[in-house]
């Protein structure tokens, strides 16, 4: 974990802002002036988290790159529901591509900043799951190759939902999705299939990989503001939980994400240059099982009876991301707040 | 349109979409009503005034916890503090130690010479108050903040009630009570002592008062019949207690044995410990966990070295020596004789049976009605006869010096309003803040770093006063561990979690609001508000 945690101000890290802290403590998001670069009347669905994601991480990027930032999107969700001609959402210089190649543009914004001597002009790409490790795969891992100097988000809702809920290569096995029918002997997607692109952006060395929740809001302005500390090609993926797809209350967006890490399945970390560098630990570890429930796409393995057979194997997936990115230690936490010089200082700030 | 190179659409647009045209229910802020404040018998504000001292500003923590209980230094030692027991942290980890900040608070004014707000304009209104007890002086205390006239008679020598003739000064140093009492009498209260009412009917028809409010307390020590010898000396906890703010101090001689198993038994065993008695022997008729004394007090005078005969009565008091007749519990839970008797040394024989009131002022006044030996008030704490108001241990209630202080503003309240021929309505109350509105989340990720501390700072505080500088932090500390249960305390985590930016921001001090022009209700807001201060609502249609 990278950012301070904030130990003992009536609430932990977790909140968003709180009157307790110093202003610079606080998020980006508690501040009254941030950029709300997705602005009010946007279409998103009730309880939207790619909306949420989006508007976390571009805000926090606009902070810390002084306002310099250029967007470019790709089709789905995040451009459809933000640009509705005539309308707009967007209150920064935003561009919108095609569905697949929305990293080439970014490349070439970078490029045209280049030779016109602002590189002080930082670029984003951004794109839904299907539009990072599907479609627009071949241009990003190009992106990736070249080193080119843009920050690509992918906001993983963990399926296509802008047309209907097709599967994509990022959908978790045995959820369900248009494509993914929960019928037949393996209900829902399969097992053994999809992509992990964080670990296939590391794979590139670039810079800087990093993985992050609309759960933990500190932890994920953190890793945009660390992205906007390098130059050359970074990779964010951000869980964004997505009521319609997911068949979740709107109202549980947040808890999902949180249940995402705490169970295990979704591993936030951080690597530099093809390593691995940091993850964020679990708190309090739950089963799958608790994440899974809530989610129309997941009711099949619980109705008519428990399908403890398929459960078991998501698990054993928590399970091995637990191992593979140390989820569970929390001895190697360098900033936990153990120590009683830490306590002394925050009783006497 | 008619736009620069590349540039199709004007920013912000978008806002001509209202999306709040889309909500079936509408998130609504509101305040809940902790369960600290429920419980005190105060009816202190305790949430709020908690949430000044987390910001370290004490001055007003301390003005918001005058406006309900002008003793906080007493209140930080002698209360009971039963908003701990019911304080939602303690599901948690541990209560937050109210009683603890609110002595710190208590202490700080005094030290700094702190005093209440502004009175309100004067009234010319004439309130009597009988009886200078926590009632009485609380009492006056809201009355000249409401602008009348206060004058009380008081029967003894010197203000405080129980305060000072009961509760013992190792539990309650006298410079602090006098402190306290000190800065109401200096609002302006006139208190004639030695000026016992032994008529109330004579006052009353005086006219001399337009109201008038009685607090006497109930001082008298119950007697039980005990055949006893004439050389055997006995006396009741009062009295003792009473004596020990005398120029002498009572001669009890070493051997002591104390009747009964309430708070006072175990203050008077303590005291006769103190007073240099070798044995102190508490005899109570039924099991320990029937004592009606608190278990921390039973648990002190344990650890002092008081002795305990549970299940025993005292069959007769011969000179230096009792006879004790064991008892056992029936099936009901009452303990029934066995026959069985045993000797037990003493020199004195100390009663600590309970108190009554001596109802004998009001004896006049017929439309006073009495019932079970206290004085029968209606929900404004009036009597039966117009304009006179009673509270504290004289009426039908749990005796405590934070319930006398309760009744001692209620009654100031109504009896303002009866001054000013209004109606008192008091507003309905808030739902309550129980545990199952608290998001644990986003509270619990560091408690266990900071217990240790914690626990050896509360040991060493429940016995000596603690040095104010150390005490300070650990105060700021201990008041940063409430939950604000029910009561926004501004984390900014709506303004941040709404997808819609449809939460308004107003600015310290100032929490939020909604922007249902765009809210689309979808209730992340009120699912992620860590202390519960949002609800959702239908949308009416
Ligand atoms: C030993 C002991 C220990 C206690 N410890 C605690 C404790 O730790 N915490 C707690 O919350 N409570 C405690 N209590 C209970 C608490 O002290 C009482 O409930 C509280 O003091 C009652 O307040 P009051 O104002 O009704 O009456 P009192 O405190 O009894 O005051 C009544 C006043 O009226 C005066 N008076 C009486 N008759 C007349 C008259 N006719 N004319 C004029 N004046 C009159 C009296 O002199 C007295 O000053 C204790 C009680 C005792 C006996
Ligand atoms: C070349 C091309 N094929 C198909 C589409 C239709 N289309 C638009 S958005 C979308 C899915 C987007 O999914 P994802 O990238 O995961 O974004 P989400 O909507 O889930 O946020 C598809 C298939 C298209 N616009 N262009
Ligand atoms: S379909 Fe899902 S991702 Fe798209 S707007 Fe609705 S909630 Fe957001
Ligand atoms: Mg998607």
């Amino acid at each position: 974990m990278g950012y301070q945690p904030v130990k003992f101000y009536q609430t932990g890290s977790f909140v968003v802002g709180n009157r307790l802290l110093e202003a610079q403590d606080r998020t980006v998001q508690a501040d009254m002036k941030r950029t709300n670069s997705l602005t009010l009347g946007h279409r998103a669905c009730q309880g939207c988290g790619e909306a949420l994601g989006a508007r976390y991480a571009i805000d926090a990027a606009m902070r810390a790159t002084d306002g310099k930032v250029i967007a470019a999107n790709a089709t789905g969700c995040l451009e459809v529901f933000t640009t509705p001609f005539p309308e707009t959402s967007w209150q920064i210089p935003w561009i919108h591509s095609l569905f697949g190649n929305v990293a080439a543009v970014g490349t070439g914004i970078a490029a045209a900043m280049k030779v016109k001597g602002r590189t002080d002009i930082r670029v984003v790409a951004q794109a839904g799951d299907g539009g990072t490790v599907d479609i627009g795969f071949g241009v990003l891992s190009g992106m990736f190759e070249r080193n080119d100097d843009v920050l690509f988000i992918c906001y993983d809702n963990e399926a296509y939902m802008n047309t209907g809920v097709q599967r994509s290569g990022a959908t978790p096995p045995a959820a369900k999705t248009s494509t993914t029918e929960a019928v037949g002997a393996h209900p829902g997607a399969d097992f053994g299939k999809g992509k992990n692109l964080p670990l296939i952006a590391m794979a590139h060395e670039i810079p800087y990989v990093a993985t992050a929740t609309v759960a933990e809001l500190h932890d994920l302005e953190y890793k945009v503001e660390k992205a906007m500390s390098f130059r050359g090609a970074r990779y964010l993926h951000v869980l964004v939980p997505c009521p319609l797809g997911w068949g979740s209350a709107p109202s549980d967006t947040i808890r999902l994400s949180r249940l995402a890490k705490e169970s295990g399945l979704f591993p936030v970390f951080e690597a530099e240059y093809g390593e691995v560098t940091g993850s964020s630990k679990i708190r309090s570890q739950v089963p799958v099982e608790e994440y899974l429930r809530p989610q129309r796409r997941y009711q099949h393995l619980f109705r008519p009876s428990a399908n403890t057979e398929v459960i078991a194997q998501l698990q054993a997936i928590a399970d091995k991301n637990i191992r593979r990115f140390d989820l569970l230690d929390t001895q190697s936490q360098s900033t936990s707040g153990n120590s009683l010089a830490d306590q002394e200082a925050l009783q006497t700030r | 349109m008619d736009k620069p190179y590349a540039i199709t659409l004007e920013v912000g647009t978008s806002r001509s979409n209202k999306t709040g045209s889309w909500r079936v229910e509408r998130p609504v802020y509101l305040d809940r009503l902790p369960p600290c404040n429920q419980e005190c018998p105060a009816g202190e504000n305790i949430q709020g005034w908690l949430y000044h001292a987390e910001e370290g500003n004490y001055q007003e923590a301390w003005q918001v916890l005058m406006a309900d209980n002008p003793m906080p230094a007493v209140m930080g030692r002698v209360c009971y503090h039963t908003c701990e027991t019911v304080c939602n942290r303690a599901q948690l980890d541990v209560a937050v130690g109210i009683n603890s900040v609110e002595r710190f608070l208590g202490d700080i004014a005094l030290e700094k010479g702190w005093k209440p707000r502004q009175l309100a304009k004067e009234t010319n209104k004439n309130v009597l108050v009988i009886g200078a007890g926590p009632s009485g002086l609380s009492a006056a205390y809201h009355l000249r903040l409401a602008g009348h006239k206060v004058t009380i008679y008081e029967a003894g020598p010197m203000p405080g009630g129980m305060m000072r003739f009961g509760i013992p000064s190792y539990r309650l140093p006298r410079n602090i009570l006098e402190a306290e009492v000190d800065r109401i009498i200096g609002m302006g209260v006139e208190i004639r002592y030695n000026k016992k009412v032994d008529d109330l009917s004579t006052v009353v028809n005086s006219k001399e008062f337009d109201a008038v409010f009685l607090a006497i307390g109930a001082e008298v020590g119950r007697r039980a019949y005990i055949p006893a010898g004439d050389s055997t000396h006995i006396l009741d906890a009062v009295t003792f207690l009473r004596s020990m703010e005398g120029e002498e101090l009572p001669k009890i001689g070493r051997k002591v044995v104390i009747y009964g198993g309430g708070n006072t038994a175990m203050d008077a065993a303590r005291t006769a410990k103190r007073l240099g008695a070798t044995d102190a022997v508490v005899v109570y008729r039924r099991t320990r966990d029937k004592m009606p004394a608190h278990d921390f007090e039973v648990e002190e005078a344990l650890e002092e070295g008081i002795q305990m005969r549970w299940l025993s009565t005292i069959k007769h008091a011969g000179p230096g020596k009792l006879v004790i007749e064991k008892m056992e519990l029936d099936d009901t839970g009452f303990p029934q004789p066995t026959g069985e008797f045993e000797e037990l040394e003493s020199d004195s024989l100390i009663l600590a049976l309970g108190q009554e009131v001596d109802l004998s002022l009001v004896e006049n006044l017929p439309s006073i009605e009495v019932q079970d030996g206290v004085v029968q008030v209606g929900p404004n704490m009036m009597t039966g006869q117009s304009g006179v108001f009673a509270g504290g241990d004289m009426v039908p209630s749990e005796r405590t010096v934070t319930r006398a202080i309760g009744h001692g503003k209620r009654a100031a309240r109504y009896i303002d309003a009866f001054l000013r021929g209004d109606e008192l309505v008091e507003p309905a109350k808030h739902e309550v803040a129980s545990y199952d509105k608290i998001h644990t989340w986003y509270y619990t990720d560091a408690p266990q770093t900071v217990r240790p501390k914690l626990d050896i700072v509360r040991r060493q505080s429940s016995f000596d006063e603690v040095v104010l500088g150390l005490d300070e932090d650990n105060a700021l500390f201990e008041a940063r561990r409430c939950l604000s249960c029910g009561n926004c305390f501004e984390c900014d985590n709506c303004y941040g979690v709404c997808p819609d930016n449809a939460v308004i921001k107003l600015g310290p001090g100032q929490r939020y609001q909604f922007d249902y022009d765009y809210c689309k209700g979808c209730g992340i807001c009120v699912e992620e508000c860590p202390c519960g201060a949002i609800k959702m609502e239908p949308e009416t249609i």
